[in-house]
């Protein structure tokens, strides 16, 4: 920095303005976000269904797969049952613990994976540009030509259930979106001076994404990342639900209230509480998403 | 304008085509020999023989595809393993009760969603606001298999206002409007199936109806004197095609999407038969299905692009 002063005869009695605090980008998020509490508060639901399922061995009050003939269909609060059981006599609240588990994997893994499959394929189609961005999101276009859950449906019904066959048809699902936004965020960034300038400066390639593009990517990537977790539960729950996905005796809320679905004429509203699990929990990602959409300002 | 209906014509071939090589490809997903895949298990040698060369499985893949995809163009989508009847029947038998319950969601959705839309964008930032966008993420967010069965539990279990599953006693081939049983029958799939593009169509309209109310042409309205009502109707006419497009979307999406609301319903359509198909390892159903559903979805987007041109004249896309 350089002294400049205007017209002072002397410098020392200039006044100098007190320093103005500039936050960077991530810490006027993280200050927007502090005083939005409604996001605050869906953020701590999240954080508690999080450390459920974590804690599921030492907090749950039962054995999850253990059955009994005898306390079948029990209502909510019978005897040691807090929620009830299930048509096999097993602790619902047990087993909701449990299932959190699987429901939150399924939930978080295909949208992890989809964003480092898709955001570099996205990324390598906004920076190259030409015929390989065309190749690229015109093979994305195809998949657009199915609704979510239909894809979904296609690909794991085509390759039978099973837990992982589930996350691969929900990755595969969610790859294309993932794509478009990093080829749209990387082709609005890649004409701009700043990338001109660091080529000029002899920045290689791989350099020039990782400081100057990555940067510019990743918010929107995350902001829609996180919505699609609350897409990514509700359609491998009811993936689960069809019998495609997590396989019994595996706790998980979909399969769960595939199973409890017999039961309804018996125990209406415990068949009710895993389908109550996934609201809760899509909900709350839902409303952080939304939170953190306007907290990093990303128009999408 | 033409030259843009053409040009969107054309680029929905390709996708057609890129569909189409995916349906043709899951049978290829799917574990074990493709042969056996579309084949009752007790088939006999001369079956499997026969078969072999009208399908040409003893050709190259992109052969294979090639004769696969001259005979879906002829409508012969092959046999169901479950029924021995031909898919192409199966499917279209089923379309008709998958379309009558997403129209009718599509149009409960959009009436009840544009009305509390256009709400909030006008009382913008008030509790009328507030409660809409809430209820709009509700609407996204709610799994609507539980939703359908939690209905089921208050109307039908409960309450016995309403049937639970089924499309009534008289048969379930047919659907006809005038039949007081099956319109029973289609209540709670139709109330369960519209809470998605509820919640969607009514953000939309919310945002587009409040982005028109900024413009400089409203305040000109106002300062000409016209009343708060005619302002608003200008508004709407400003808004309505970009709320119409998203509902078109939401239709394509509900009648792809229907497999879990019907199988909740047991309701007889496409999702249903799909399931069925899951369930028996069906694949020339799940391949015929799938095919048709995913070609309606492109079809109703080329629809909802070529009418918002129609429609609003300043969409003039290269």
């Amino acid at each position: 920095m350089t002294d400049i002063t205007f017209g002072a005869a002397n410098p020392a009695k200039v006044d100098t303005a007190p320093p103005v605090k500039v936050r960077g980008y991530w810490q006027s998020v993280a200050y927007r976000l502090r005083y939005d509490y409604v996001t605050l508060v869906f953020g701590f639901i999240i954080l508690a269904i999080v450390l459920a399922a974590l804690l599921s061995p030492w907090i749950a009050p039962m054995d999850p797969q253990k059955t009994s003939m005898v306390y079948r269909l029990k209502p909510i609060g019978f005897k040691q049952f807090t929620l009830g059981t299930d048509e096999l006599g097993r602790d619902i609240l047990s087993r909701l613990l449990w299932g959190g588990r699987t429901s939150l994997l399924m939930g978080v893994v295909p949208v992890g994976l989809a964003v480092l499959i898709g955001g570099t394929l996205g990324v390598i189609a906004g920076f190259i540009g030409g015929k390989i961005n065309m190749l690229i999101m015109r093979t994305m276009d195809i998949f657009y030509a199915f609704p979510s859950i239909l894809l979904a449906v296609a690909i794991s019904g085509a390759m039978g259930g099973g837990m992982a066959n589930g996350m691969l048809a929900l990755t595969l699902v969610f790859i294309p979106p993932l794509c478009r936004i990093a080829e749209t965020a990387t082709t609005q960034v890649r004409g701009l001076d700043f990338v001109e300038a660091a080529r000029a400066s002899g920045a290689g390639t791989a350099s020039i994404i990782v400081h100057h593009i990555l940067g510019n990517v990743l918010a929107p990537v995350f902001v829609y990342a996180s919505g699609l977790v609350s897409v990514s539960i509700l359609i491998a729950s009811g993936l689960s639900f069809l019998g495609l996905g997590v396989e019994p005796p595996t706790p998980d809320w979909g399969l769960m209230l595939s199973t409890l679905r017999q039961a309804i004429y018996v125990n209406p509203w415990v068949c009710a509480l895993p389908g109550a699990a996934i609201f809760i929990t899509s909900l709350s990602f839902n409303m952080v998403s939304d939170g953190l959409r306007q907290a990093m300002d990303v128009k999408m | 304008m033409w030259l843009y209906v053409a040009r969107r014509i054309l680029y929905a071939v390709p996708i057609a085509l890129g569909v189409t090589a995916f349906c043709f490809a899951l049978v290829y997903l799917a574990p074990g020999n493709p042969l056996q895949l579309l084949l009752p298990p007790d088939a006999s040698a001369e079956v499997i023989e026969l078969i072999k060369k009208t399908y040409g499985f003893d050709k190259p893949i992109p052969v294979q595809y090639a004769i696969w995809l001259g005979r879906a163009l002829t409508g012969d989508l092959g046999v169901s393993i479950a029924t021995n009847r031909p898919v192409t029947g199966e499917v279209l038998g089923a379309l008709s009760n998958t379309v009558i319950l997403s129209v009718a969601a599509v149009i409960l959705a959009f009436s009840l969603a544009f009305t509390l839309g256009l709400l909030a964008a006008w009382f913008n930032g008030r509790w009328v606001d507030r409660l809409v966008t809430g209820f709009s993420i509700v609407g996204v967010s709610v799994p609507n298999y539980w939703l359908g069965m939690v209905l089921i539990i208050v109307f039908a279990v409960n309450m016995n206002w309403l049937p639970a599953t089924g499309m009534g006693s008289k048969g379930s081939e047919s659907f006809r409007l005038t039949d007081w049983e099956q319109l029973r029958h289609a209540i709670l799939p139709v109330v369960t199936m519209s809470m998605i593009p509820l919640g969607i169509i009514m953000r939309t309209t919310r945002s587009a109806v409040s982005e028109v109310l900024n413009h400089d042409f409203v305040q000109t309205l106002r300062a000409k004197g016209l009343g708060e009502f005619a302002v608003l109707r200008h508004a709407v006419r400003n808004a309505l095609p970009a709320v119409l497009a998203v509902m078109g979307l939401q239709f394509g999406y509900l009648m792809g999407g229907s497999i879990l609301i019907e199988t909740i319903f047991t309701w007889p359509g496409t999702g249903f038969l799909l399931n069925k198909a899951i369930l028996t390892r069906d694949i020339p159903v799940l391949q015929g299905t799938i095919l048709v559903l995913a070609l309606i979805f492109v079809a109703t987007n080329l629809a909802v692009d070529l009418i918002q041109t129609a429609v609003d004249p300043r969409i003039k896309r290269a």
